[in-house]
């Protein structure tokens, strides 16, 4: 047992091999916040545009929405990711790890924000918009003043769940070889010919998940109020 | 009709056959009514018999299928009117309150000055307080509306209404939604407008209410206006017997 409890310390609780690569995975640290703070903004933001261009329900537009969020809510997001990097080079559209994370996370992030966002807005009750409208609100600054507040008041839960699956997502970018820290990590333990870094990853992921999480919670409890 | 020659003639709100169905069941079936300046209608009837949809009709909230709505001398109805700018003169109070739970009372009474009538904060907000000084409840601005009775939130409805300077005011069953010990001072408020002078259309079945304030009460059945007049005809001596039949049902029914 004690042997057995040693290897294991050996193997991943390693204080001179996380001595020697924590530089290297706190550099993925910082391209996993970049990326996740770029998905995060992006993705919520499209989502966001999407559900209120919804809301005028112009046929056209809206099959065509419906259509984006189904196909980039079946689609795992590896696969988005590697479509963007290996296929889209031959359209004469290469693109960075970097950017094939970004901006595959950002549109499987914004599919499912339109829906919850969508969902926040039909649960606004009709008398609102009619309260507003009979006081000579427009279409647009109903839905901006009075529905989108309330929507996404109700739908923060939901939100803050998804975006936490997303971000994480960003691990998928080692794939395309983005140094972040799945990357870095496996890079690491590799070469190190010792699995430490990769405990360095979990940790980092912790320390980068744990704090959205408990901010998550509050923003929760801050939104939140009785109806 | 003595009430109504005591009335300057020129409507303010003129229906001129409205029709209205909702796919094959007709609910207004040809309805012709004309509202003067300070003129307090009072429109009862069965449910399903149309009220509600006659009013929300009146500034387009329900698109009627054909016929004329005129307000202050201008058919609505006509392709180019300006409906944002028509409902500013015409007020509308909900059954179920409708105040913005995001917005305190005053944040709701204010929203329609900033954004419609383009009123910078300072001189919504004080518009907006004397709205609500109007209805009583001064010291209850920065409360928002869960926070408020049934009654105070439909005195803010109607604050909200009224800080935009209607013309007319609409209430679809403006009591119905609330306890009856709350009754009193909604309807404490609607008296003090008619009594200022305020034009109004009140659907609802606070008969004692309409005893004391109307000026000629309408009753509806299917669709259309089967009787109008004087609060004293309607209740009193009722010419049809439908009207009959449901002014005492309805007697019974509020004791």
């Amino acid at each position: 047992m004690d042997n057995g409890l040693e290897r294991l310390v050996f193997a991943f609780f390693n204080a001179e091999i996380a001595a020697e690569w924590a530089p290297k995975i706190l550099e993925g640290v910082w391209v996993t916040i970049l990326v996740s703070l770029a998905v995060v903004a992006t993705g919520l933001a499209l989502g966001l545009a999407l559900a209120a261009l919804r809301a005028y329900r112009f046929r056209a537009v809206n099959a065509a929405i419906v259509a984006f969020v189904d196909i980039l809510r079946a689609l795992p997001p590896l696969v988005v990711i590697i479509i963007l990097f290996f296929a889209f080079p031959y359209l004469d559209l290469p693109m960075s790890a970097f950017t094939a994370t970004w901006l595959s996370l950002s549109l499987v992030l914004a599919a499912f924000a339109e829906e919850i966002w969508w969902a926040g807005i039909l649960a606004v009750p009709r008398g609102q918009w009619e309260a507003a409208r009979s006081t000579g609100l427009g279409f647009g600054a109903t839905l901006g003043y009075v529905v989108l507040p309330q929507a996404v008041r109700m739908t923060v839960p939901p939100l803050v769940n998804r975006v936490i699956a997303v971000t994480k997502g960003t691990a998928l970018g080692s794939v395309v070889a983005l140094s972040e820290i799945v990357s870095q990590a496996s890079s690491a333990a590799s070469l190190a010919g010792n699995p430490t870094p990769l405990t360095l990853g979990a940790a980092a992921y912790l320390a980068i998940f744990v704090p959205v999480v408990v901010l998550g919670r509050w923003i929760e409890t801050r939104f939140a109020w009785k109806r | 009709m003595t009430v109504a020659e005591a009335i300057p003639p020129v409507p303010i709100l003129e229906l001129a056959g409205l029709h209205k169905s909702f796919g094959s069941l007709k609910v207004l079936d040809g309805i012709d009514l004309a509202v003067r300046p300070r003129e307090l209608v009072f429109v009862i009837g069965p449910s399903g018999s149309g009220k509600s949809t006659l009013l929300r009709c009146c500034n387009r909230l329900e698109e009627p299928d054909s016929g004329a709505v005129i307000v202050d001398g201008a058919d609505i109805m006509r392709p180019g009117t300006d409906l944002n700018a028509v409902r500013q003169k015409i007020g509308m109070v909900f059954q179920s309150f409708n105040l913005y739970p995001h917005m305190t009372a005053l944040g709701n009474v204010t929203l329609a000055l900033c954004k419609v009538q383009g009123l910078d904060r300072e001189a919504a907000e004080l518009r907006g307080r004397a709205a609500l000084a109007q209805v009583g409840l001064s010291d209850k601005e920065a409360s928002y509306p869960n926070a408020l009775s049934g009654g105070q939130q439909q005195r803010v409805g109607i604050a909200r209404a009224l800080a935009l300077g209607p013309k007319i005011v609409l209430f679809d069953e403006p009591t119905s939604a609330l306890d009856p010990e709350l009754v009193g001072s909604v309807l404490a408020v609607m008296r003090e407008l008619k009594a200022a002078g305020m034009t109004m259309v009140v659907v609802s079945h606070e008969l004692a209410f309409a005893r004391a304030a109307a000026d000629r009460v309408v009753f509806m059945e299917g669709g259309r206006i089967v009787e109008q007049g004087p609060p004293a005809a309607i209740f009193g001596n009722p010419r049809e017997a439908r009207t009959q039949a449901f002014v005492s049902r309805l007697s019974q029914g509020h004791g």
